[in-house]
């Protein structure tokens, strides 16, 4: 099966992927100390509900979601012994710590969910209870996605099994171990949705999780859904390029996909719906890639959110070495982590213990020769050149004629750069730039506006007062009428 | 150098360099920019903080007086060295440090109101050139940080000095979210 | 455990500029093999002196500039500029001119608009504008085809067909003539297969993509068959063109120069097909006899526009 529409540009990358999937998932004990990110990834906090001291059990609701952030659900069972700041992936964030009791007890009335009887809008509801989030790195509260796509009249949900970047493979070893649980949960989408029909798209790098897949929709036996194979490119699992290469239509680059009447969500989603409407337990626990060559044995893990790292690197061998770089996430479009004792959270998908070996060195910068590579392999075909040029100018205009805010910062440009130029930190920068200039003209604006009313103001009261004053006047003269003009 | 074409040749590029001088000269002494248009665009390039550090009333007025030339452009300290090169470069003019004359270059601040000290007197708040002190007399009187652009100008009326500037603690994160609160 | 932190992304594919810059000289060493079997060892002399020349005046003004001599002068670029320059001049040139080329190729070619990836023009052009302008008998004087490199001295296949066109004679009269070969001038047409030979292992290997080539080829080529169709005793056949002078060496080598080329796909496609129709325009009607360094030259001059008008549209934003 072919790709309706050829995406532009994009890697075709060594996959790293195969140690890993040697075995099967390996399951990680529950941590003793449990550290409950409030921010699971999607950077807003959930708001803790319960106080130091109390006994919780597993599934039982620690945090209530607010925006972006979902519902939380203690992984263990324990006591919660504090809310800090600790160092999280995404830097440092409120901590919601829990002392496991090693007994591992359900939070009773945990029990499966008759989810056909339902009807759409009740079983978004349900699953908003769930704390589910999107597992593809986003953790964006699931309920929500499903409801906007609800309110929007979407016809196709794209299930997003692509894992187009290197190194990272617990989605494949999803689809290969539990395709019954992804196509379930795909099922339990369509009628949360209101979706049509459904499309789960995996790279044609992935020809055992293919099989599988086909399995698994032959025996559930609906027409709706359908597998779609895809050249293995990077980024072509961006939610926009997917969507692009599978429909033909291209999401606005100020839009979302509902606007083109799709809603994507990621297979570990899925498969995380599938389980909580089988046994009613919230989103606990993820599968993590635990790879690189600074990991004895590289394997993909359950894991419990809140386990920090360093068990996962422990269920996995230890170190082999001391890796040069730690990175939560591929090698492209990772986050290098500061510590290895940050927790596991939604949005977790890889931990990358680097070496030298894994990473080849950068050379030195050196001036831009206009060779158009990264223009080449750009997928959103935007000009790196030209916004580069731009970036060091501080051109607010060029940066935005050229297409800054449509840049997804998938590093294909840094990649091939012959000058080894740091493209895309200088993008990321050159937004953030944006971001707080954008803030300081809306601030002088409002500003310049409130004066302007101020001076109205001044002048308005100015004027009522001299006609006062010649009103009184007038009246103390003994004269006519008061003046009515003014 | 008895070219027959030499001399016409000679006396048509002297002519044609005369006639266009002489066009670009009369164009560039009768044609005037679009002032108003310039005082628009420099003011848009100001704070707009309306302290009147620069010995103008306001922001606007001293937009006018740059572009009618009777002020130059270093005279702004809430704008910094940014907005005197953002002026340069509007100006095609060589940019230059703000004129210490006018004032010390301060990082952005916003008044705050000492509710202890405070006596509820209402004097500053006509000071204020962009109302962002809500109160009444005899009522406490309170400044919105999100409004405050840091003029100072509400320091000298209070008669308890009990107003003093200080770093905008959510300045940048509530700037950053959406719409403004009206 | 700690760990540093680094920006993402973590991995690059290891392409560089030297690496970039060797692949194009290797590519140019055919080139340098016909001229040394049709005018003997004089092209090399001329190669060691450009490159020893330009390396010199590199380090020069990197020192001026006050930049680190040891990077730049690693990366390359300004061999291949020296190397284009030597091969396109006549070999007979005095190695002092060519010198006094290479020395105005770097310093006011390049390092005059600040050196790696900012000069406007193609510096080996600039370089090869000036001397023609500036000493056109030297320049235009290569040794006769034949045996023994320096037997005679004539005009080349280009210079003749001027000449004779301007003297009235017909294509097929001056065709009869000695400078010219199978399919293009006599010389020139090795010359210019050993460049596309040298082009196309480029392309394998990707250095240069294929769109400036086919532009220009296509630029040169079409007009040329047009006029020849039409008017087949005035303008000579689109072959020709595609063999002789520096047809080959600018469509592979020297308008490929990525510094100085424009910036988009569709923008090089405009490029190239421009320089293409000027090289044509400039043999056909102009008084120099190749024109492949001035249609270069006033490209360079068009880039800016070409990039302004040529942005692609971007994923996302409405079409049309």
């Amino acid at each position: 099966m072919s790709s309706r529409s050829v995406p532009h540009g994009g890697l075709r990358l060594d996959g790293h992927k195969s140690r890993p999937l040697e075995q099967p998932v390996l399951a990680v004990p529950p941590p003793r100390t449990c550290i409950l990110a409030l921010d699971q990834g999607s950077g807003e906090e959930a708001e803790a509900i319960v106080e130091p001291g109390t006994r919780v059990r597993v599934g039982t609701r620690v945090a209530a979601g607010r925006g972006t952030a979902a519902d939380l659900h203690a992984p263990v069972s324990g006591t919660v012994t504090g809310a800090t700041r600790l160092p999280t992936a995404a830097g440092e964030g409120r901590c919601l710590v829990i002392e496991s009791d090693g007994r591992d007890e359900r939070e009773p009335g945990v029990a499966p969910l008759d989810w056909q009887a339902l009807d759409g809008p009740s079983l978004i509801e349900r699953l908003a209870a769930s704390g589910l989030a999107g597992l593809g790195g986003a953790a964006f509260p699931t309920a929500s996605k499903l409801a906007m796509a609800r309110a929007e009249a979407v016809e196709l949900l794209v299930l997003n099994g692509a894992e187009c970047e290197p190194w990272i493979c617990c989605d494949d070893a999803l689809m290969r171990e539990r395709a019954a649980e992804v196509v379930l949960g795909a099922r339990v989408m369509l009628a949360a949705s209101g979706a049509a029909h459904g499309v789960i798209a995996v790279e044609d790098d992935k020809p055992e999780a293919c099989a599988a897949l086909e399995a698994a929709l032959v025996v559930t036996g609906d027409a709706r859904l359908e597998l779609r194979v895809l050249p293995a490119l990077f980024p072509l699992g961006a939610e926009g390029l997917l969507i692009a290469a599978l429909t033909g239509r291209e999401v606005p680059h100020d839009g979302l996909p509902p606007d083109v009447g799709v809603v994507c969500q990621n297979v570990g989603t899925a498969a995380a719906a599938a389980r909580f409407v089988t046994e009613g337990l919230p989103a606990v626990t993820r599968i993590v890639t635990v790879t690189g060559g600074g990991v004895r044995r590289p394997a993909n893990v359950e894991a419990r959110l809140g386990t920090p790292v360093v068990e996962l690197i422990a269920a996995c061998g230890g170190y082999r070495t001391t890796p040069d770089r730690l990175i939560a996430g591929g090698a492209l479009t990772g986050r290098t982590l500061a510590s290895d004792d940050v927790p596991v959270t939604k949005g977790l998908n890889c931990v990358l213990a680097a070496t030298a070996a894994d990473l080849p060195a950068r050379g030195p910068e050196m001036p831009c020769i206009r060779c158009g590579d990264c223009a080449d392999v750009c997928p959103v075909q935007l000009l790196p050149q030209q916004l580069h040029r731009a970036a060091r100018a501080d051109d607010v205009a060029a940066l935005a004629r050229h297409g800054l805010a449509a840049c997804i910062e998938c590093g294909c440009c840094d990649y091939v750069c012959p000058s080894a130029i740091p493209l895309t930190a200088r993008f990321r920068a050159a937004r953030e730039r944006q971001r707080l200039l954008g803030a300081e003209r809306r601030r002088t604006e409002e500003a310049r506006a409130r004066f302007e009313r101020h001076c109205e103001r001044l002048a308005a009261q100015a004027e009522e007062e001299r006609r006062a004053f010649e009103d009184a006047r007038r009246r103390a003269r003994g004269d006519g009428p008061p003046s009515g003009t003014g | 150098m008895s070219d027959p074409t030499l001399l016409p040749a000679v006396g048509v590029a002297t002519a044609l360099g005369v006639a266009l001088g002489g066009a670009l000269g009369w164009l560039a002494a009768h044609v005037r920019p679009d002032r108003r248009a310039l005082v628009e665009r420099i003011d848009a390039l100001l704070p707009q903080t309306q302290c009147g550090q620069c010995r103008f009333p306001g922001c606007r007025p001293y937009a006018e007086a740059i572009a009618h030339g009777t002020a130059d452009i270093d005279r702004c300290p809430p704008g910094g060295e940014a907005t005197v090169r953002a002026l340069a470069a509007l100006l095609d003019r060589p940019p230059r440090p703000v004129d210490p004359d006018y004032g010390p270059t301060k990082p952005p601040l916003v008044a705050v109101i000492d509710e202890a000290r405070c006596i509820g007197c209402a004097l500053c708040l006509p000071a204020c050139p962009v109302d962002a002190i809500v109160g009444a007399p005899r009522f406490m009187h309170t400044v919105i940080e999100a409004q405050c652009t840091g003029c100072e100008l509400c320091l000298p009326p209070c008669p308890v000095d009990c107003i003093a500037m200080a770093s905008p603690a959510r300045a940048v994160r509530a700037a950053s979210s959406a719409a403004p609160d009206r | 455990m700690d760990f540093p932190t680094a920006a993402a992304p973590h991995v690059v594919a290891g392409f560089t500029v030297p690496r970039v810059m060797l692949q194009v000289l290797l590519a140019l060493a055919p080139v340098a093999a016909v001229q040394v079997w049709l005018y003997g060892p004089r092209p090399l002399v001329l190669l060691a002196a450009a490159g020893i020349v330009a390396l010199a005046c590199e380090a020069l003004a990197l020192r001026l500039r006050g930049r680190p001599a040891q990077a730049f002068l690693r990366d390359g670029s300004v061999l291949v500029t020296a190397a284009l320059l030597a091969l396109a001049v006549p070999p007979g040139l005095p190695w002092w001119l060519l010198a006094l080329g290479t020395a105005v190729a770097v310093l006011l070619g390049k390092h005059a608009y600040g050196g790696l990836g900012q000069n406007p023009f193609n510096p080996a052009m600039v370089a090869y504008a000036v001397l023609l302008v500036s000493f056109p008998v030297e320049m235009t004087r290569w040794p006769a085809p034949g045996p023994g490199w320096d037997a005679l001295t004539g005009a080349t296949a280009l210079d003749a067909l001027r000449t004779g066109l301007r003297e009235a004679w017909t294509i097929e009269e001056v065709r009869a003539g000695t400078e010219f070969g199978l399919v293009g001038a006599a010389d020139a047409e090795w010359v210019n297969l050993a460049a596309l030979a040298g082009g196309l292992y480029l392309l394998a290997r990707r250095v240069i993509r294929w769109h400036i080539p086919v532009a220009m080829l296509a630029g040169l080529a079409v007009p040329a068959a047009l006029a020849n169709a039409l008017d087949p005793g005035a303008h000579i056949g689109a072959a020709f063109h595609l063999a002789s002078g520096a047809t080959m060496l600018g469509a592979f080598f020297i308008a490929t120069d990525p510094v100085s080329a424009a910036a988009s796909s569709r923008g090089r496609l405009v490029y190239g097909a421009g320089i293409g129709t000027l090289t044509w325009i400039i043999r056909s009607w102009g008084s120099f006899p190749d024109g492949v360094a001035f249609a270069v030259l006033l490209m360079n001059l068009a880039v800016p526009l070409i990039d302004r008008w040529t942005v692609p549209r971007i994923h996302g934003h409405p079409r049309g």
